[in-house]
């Protein structure tokens, strides 16, 4: 019997099978930020275990609240701060070198095919875009992760999902999910990992392949996960080329996490995205989800690009699209955050940065901070916000304010027009 | 063996996809210990005629609701609330992952009912104020209201019921790896 990525990689890590059907796997990443790590280092502190496992696979970096907003929120990063530093982790990123906890440790080259990755954060699944095996846990988990580098999972079942067509211009990674999403239910593959196959994947980008893992979450997912290709070599190029003698090398090794072709799925899901219109969220669920054209004209107060789903260099080169010589609505706030400063630092370079304030953003440090209303861009009770995010639950950025989720494109021409907009609308019009 | 009460008073939550947001607000995830989080619970759920503030949320041992509870963040602050809140059950027809994983890392209940036993507390609780006693070992609850009482067998993992024996996964992992 052929296996999932999945069932490869637990069989490779597997250190115990303490009851039936229940893994504990080896990690290879345990990584952290500054909201779920405290506790569990003032807990492992209490019970005399102020110890790590490994220092060199864990990571850490201050996201939610950075530059630190208040006394309790400086007390969290200086817990974080502290404890990496009495255990050599060196690779702890703080104010200034800093950004989204999912954007940053990618980048940094942390994430290889085949890795056992987990974080006290739900949108770990993110890291599955590489071929690994990337899931959220709770503190408990992560204190165990860091204590003995190891964490218990039930058998993972696989839905595959074949996506096969051509995606029009104006269409993105970001609708593909939220279709998808809207598709298999908020609790469609609760306790399930999603493979994600097909030509369309071939044909995305590392941060296509991450917007889409990063949202496996929403459906339930335990972690979101793509075959290694060619794509990903070339993305980890130059963080392995001391490994490997080429690419090419490197490819072979890699392949070797990839589905068998006789594997066994939970479910099988085809979708041809040829005919898939931009979408975008209504409610207090990410799994409701329509076309763009039967949401347009909506009003919205806020637009806020950026996150762990879309505030990658793409995804602001897809914004500055819209927005180069247009200016967003007088009623609409704009809110961007590049994700990381090697992010921001492109933008600068590209004159991107220079189109968003133009057009009359504000360009906010690299933080995860609003899409959960823990630092900036808080919304006020009644408010709208078009969102490039994953997660539109009531209260998310706001007490009584509504978030609606689209692609970054999607945000941007929403926040020309002041009005959910379809950006197809824009890209075909000549800015004035 | 655990010293948490399971069973007591249960509070009806009848709605599905509860997430973590409205479970405890990410506002509060700045508290750095869990008794900060007791008078928050459940602050901004969305359900009609709620009040978190009510004398039945404070009265609650038990919470009774429906598919894929607790969906949404890793945040444990969503457990901890309920635990620093004396509710160390709860009875759902599913979880999301990560929260049902949370509750028996700490030690606590998350017991999975088929619908029609979720149907029928429902309903008992409507004729009178639903109360839960639990025996983890026998794998059995009886719930009683309004003079009615009815027996309940549940499913639990052998690895789920070793972590609420052992009070919880770290002292569980760090005897044994």
């Amino acid at each position: 019997m052929g296996q999932t990525i999945a069932e490869k990689i637990f069989a490779a890590h597997l250190r115990d099978e303490p009851f039936p059907g229940t893994k504990v796997l080896d990690l290879d990443r345990v990584l952290c930020h500054e909201i779920t790590t405290p506790v569990a280092i003032a807990d492992l502190e209490w019970r005399g275990k102020d110890r790590v496992f490994d220092p060199d696979k864990i990571k850490a970096v201050i996201d939610h609240v950075t530059p630190s907003k208040d006394s309790k929120t400086a007390l969290q990063a200086k817990i974080l701060r502290d404890w990496a530093r009495r255990h050599r982790i060196r690779d702890f990123f703080d104010v200034g070198r800093n950004g989204v906890c999912h954007a940053i440790f990618p980048e940094k080259g942390y994430i290889r095919p085949g890795f056992t990755v987990i974080m006290g954060d739900s949108h770990t699944c993110t890291h599955g875009a590489f071929g690994a095996f990337a899931a959220g846990v709770g503190t408990t988990d992560l204190e165990v992760g860091i204590l003995k580098g190891v964490c218990a999972f039930r058998e993972p079942k696989t839905i595959r999902i074949n996506l096969t067509g051509e995606l029009s211009e104006g269409v993105y990674a970001k609708d593909v999910i939220l279709h998808v999403i809207g598709q298999l239910g908020v609790n469609g593959a609760t306790d399930r990992v999603i493979e994600f196959h097909g030509p369309v994947i071939a044909g995305m980008s590392m941060e296509s392949r991450m917007t889409l893992c990063n949202m496996a979450i929403e459906a339930g997912g335990t972690c979101g996960i793509c075959e290694p290709d060619r794509v990903t070599v070339d993305y980890l190029w130059p963080f392995i080329k001391d490994e490997f003698e080429s690419p090419e090398a490197a490819l072979a090794e890699y392949r070797r996490w990839c589905a068998d072709p006789d594997a066994e799925y939970a479910k099988v899901f085809d979708f041809d995205v040829s005919s898939l219109e931009p979408q975008v969220t209504y409610g207090y669920k990410p799994d409701c989800v329509k076309p763009v054209a039967e949401m347009a004209g909506q009003r919205v107060d806020q637009v806020y690009i950026g996150s762990c789903t879309n505030g990658r260099i793409e995804d602001l080169r897809e914004a500055a699209r819209i927005l180069r010589g247009r200016k967003i609505a007088d009623s609409v706030r704009g809110i961007v955050s590049p994700a990381t400063p090697q992010i921001f630092r492109q933008a600068l370079a590209e004159g991107i940065i220079d189109v968003f304030m133009e057009a009359g953003f504000c360009v906010t440090n690299p933080t995860c901070g609003a899409c959960l209303g823990m630092s900036n861009g808080v919304l006020a009770e009644g408010e709208v916000c078009a969102a490039t995010t994953n997660r539109n639950f009531n209260g998310r950025m706001g007490k009584g304010g509504m978030v609606h989720l689209m692609s970054p494109a999607t945000a941007a021409a929403s926040a020309v027009t002041g009005v959910i907009t379809d950006a197809r609308e824009l890209l075909r019009q000549p800015a004035a | 063996m655990t010293s948490k009460q399971f069973g007591g008073p249960a509070l009806l939550l009848d709605r599905s996809d509860i997430n973590t947001d409205e479970i405890i607000p990410a506002k509060y995830l700045t508290e750095v210990t869990k008794e900060a989080l007791q008078p928050y619970m459940l602050e901004d759920l969305k359900l009609d005629g709620f009040d978190p503030k009510s004398e039945q949320v404070r009265q609650a041992r038990v919470i009774v609701t429906r598919e894929n509870f607790g969906c949404g963040s890793s945040r444990e602050h969503a457990p901890w609330v309920f635990e620093v809140n004396g509710v160390h059950t709860i009875i759902a027809e599913s979880y999301a992952r990560i929260f049902r994983q949370n509750m028996f890392n700490c030690g606590m209940l998350a017991i999975e009912l088929p619908k029609e036993d979720i149907d029928s507390l429902f309903a008992m609780g409507r004729a009178g104020q639903l109360v839960v006693d639990v025996d983890v070992d026998g794998q059995r609850l009886t719930a009683r209201a309004g003079g009615e009482s009815r027996e309940f067998g549940f499913d639990i993992s052998p690895f789920d019921k070793a972590l609420v024996l052992a009070g919880g996964w770290v002292e569980f992992a760090d005897a044994r790896y």
